[in-house]
């Protein structure tokens, strides 16, 4: 157990300091990796097409990720529904590299999430705050990412989830021992992460952010606030000229800390991606409220 | 002795954290004149697509083979271990030729096939080496001068030649510091050796 749980969260360590592209074909993977992506997300439809088209959002086609697979070398990752475990099962019998159990799909258990220890294949998982990253991380996630608001071209709900998991790490790290098991009530996880978090000052796996990235300086700015990685997942192909796009933002995040770098990112890039205020946004119509 | 991180993509943290136990502050380097007066340079494990991509854009490919042709130390983990290599298979193609082996990326597949293995050494006194195998490259040529330092099932997993190191596992994933002191050493003797007197 001790042993398979270093192999998945080394793998994420290998994924850090770069960018994390979603795409829908092979093509798509293509412009990915020669972009300079860490990895590619294989899913059905980005999340601003699932938010635009609506209907049930499942798991990508094994003949498409096969397909992403076969065209590049890089980690191919791909979602499954939460709590879905048999989605998990076909895409672990497919071999993908990482499996995220994401809530940009439509949840299949409204309770429960996935027992990710039963898996080979490691977990990344989405969350708002430190106490729904523990949870994942009790279930066997060996990477946490910032939900955001996904497919919303706003960076805005990322920015806040990787703000308040820094900030409840810090306060963890000031409590006395005593206080250890209070802390855990309050935030519903486990006492012994509490209690790794209050004695290291960080999650005991990689933490990537996502959600509404869709400039070079949207992915300096989460690089800056702390995340290890940065998943993009509609700002690239929704945007106009998703090659150089990708390529400006993998840049960005390499020089996150040169402003004259991220500059340099940004000049001659066509339109981003539209963006949705995500304040004016149905309470019905967040992907960042499922899961708990 | 000054040493650096290429810290362009991947575990560039994790070998610092070790690098800092051993008592050395390593420079992050991503441009050429990062390594400007620098001794050793560690290449850490990550995507070497991704690594290649920012090589040659900044034609950091060429100051580094500059680098390793002076003799200056470098120890490469897994993707590192690939950009070190003279050949390179699935994509075919050329490292930086700063150690004679060939390796053959993904070489035990994907990360279902992922381990964390014993390996065995040619020290006597410590006769293993816990191996960290994540979608680890296989080393498939072994040149005449290259001393095979530890193998998995007669294939070599930690092999070193000049003041060169290739590993194809993890050792900044454990508790182990056997290479990571290895390669301090290999810089020490190229720094004392830039500081010699020219003797010609």
């Amino acid at each position: 157990m001790q042993n398979e749980i270093r192999v998945k969260t080394g793998l994420a360590e290998m994924l850090r300091n770069g960018v994390i592209m979603d795409v829908t074909n092979a093509e798509q993977a293509s412009i990915a990796e020669r972009a300079g992506a860490v990895a590619v997300m294989a899913l059905e439809r980005v999340p601003a097409d699932i938010r635009a088209q609506g209907g049930v959002a499942r798991m990508a086609s094994p003949d498409k990720i096969r397909e992403i697979m076969h065209v590049v070398s890089i980690p191919v990752m791909a979602k499954v529904r939460i709590g879905h475990f048999a989605e998990a099962q076909v895409l672990e019998a497919l071999k993908v590299d990482f499996i995220d159990e994401s809530e940009v799909l439509t949840p299949a258990d409204e309770t429960n999430h996935i027992d990710k220890w039963s898996f080979r294949v490691p977990f990344v998982c989405g969350c708002r705050d430190l106490g729904e990253a523990l949870r994942r991380i009790a279930e066997g996630a060996a990477l946490i990412r910032t939900k955001g608001e996904a497919g919303s071209g706003n960076v805005v709900e990322a920015v806040r989830h990787l703000r308040t998991v820094n900030a409840q790490m810090r306060r963890l790290r000031m409590l006395d021992a005593e206080e250890l098991v209070h802390e855990a009530k309050e935030l519903g996880a486990p006492v012994e992460l509490v209690r790794w978090v209050h004695e290291k000052g960080k999650l005991p796996v990689p933490n990537f952010a996502a959600g509404g990235v869709a400039t070079p300086a949207d992915a300096a700015l989460l690089m800056q606030l702390g995340a290890e990685t940065v998943f993009v997942g509609s700002g690239i192909f929704k945007s106009e000229d998703p090659e150089s796009r990708a390529r400006a933002i993998v840049h960005a995040v390499l020089h996150h800390k040169e402003p004259e770098e991220v500059l340099k990112a940004h000049e001659g890039l066509g339109e981003a991606m539209p963006g949705l205020e995500v304040s004016r946004m149905d309470e019905k119509d967040l992907l960042q409220t499922r899961g708990w | 002795m000054r040493v650096g991180v290429l810290a362009l993509q991947g575990d560039i943290q994790a070998h610092e954290a070790v690098l800092e136990r051993l008592g050395c502050r390593a420079r992050e380097v991503r441009r050429a004149h990062d390594l400007d007066d620098l001794h050793g340079v560690v290449l850490p494990g990550g995507e070497s697509t991704t690594m290649w991509h920012f090589l040659r854009r900044t034609q950091l490919d060429e100051a580094l083979r500059c680098f390793l042709r002076s003799g200056g130390a470098a120890f490469g983990t897994c993707a590192g271990a690939i950009l070190l290599a003279r050949e390179v298979r699935n994509p075919d193609g050329r490292g930086l030729d700063g150690i004679d082996i060939g390796i053959e990326r993904n070489g035990y597949g994907r990360q279902t096939e992922s381990r964390v293995i014993d390996a065995a050494t040619d020290d006597p006194e410590a006769p293993s080496i816990e191996a960290v195998l994540i979608r680890a490259p296989r080393i498939v040529r072994v040149g005449s001068a290259v001393r095979v330092r530890a193998h998995l099932h007669e294939e070599p997993v930690w092999v070193e030649s000049g003041r060169v190191i290739a590993t194809t596992f993890h050792p900044e994933l454990t508790h182990d510091t056997r290479v990571h002191r290895r390669f301090l050493d290999l810089a020490r003797d190229f720094a004392e050796a830039c500081m010699a007197p020219d003797t010609q």
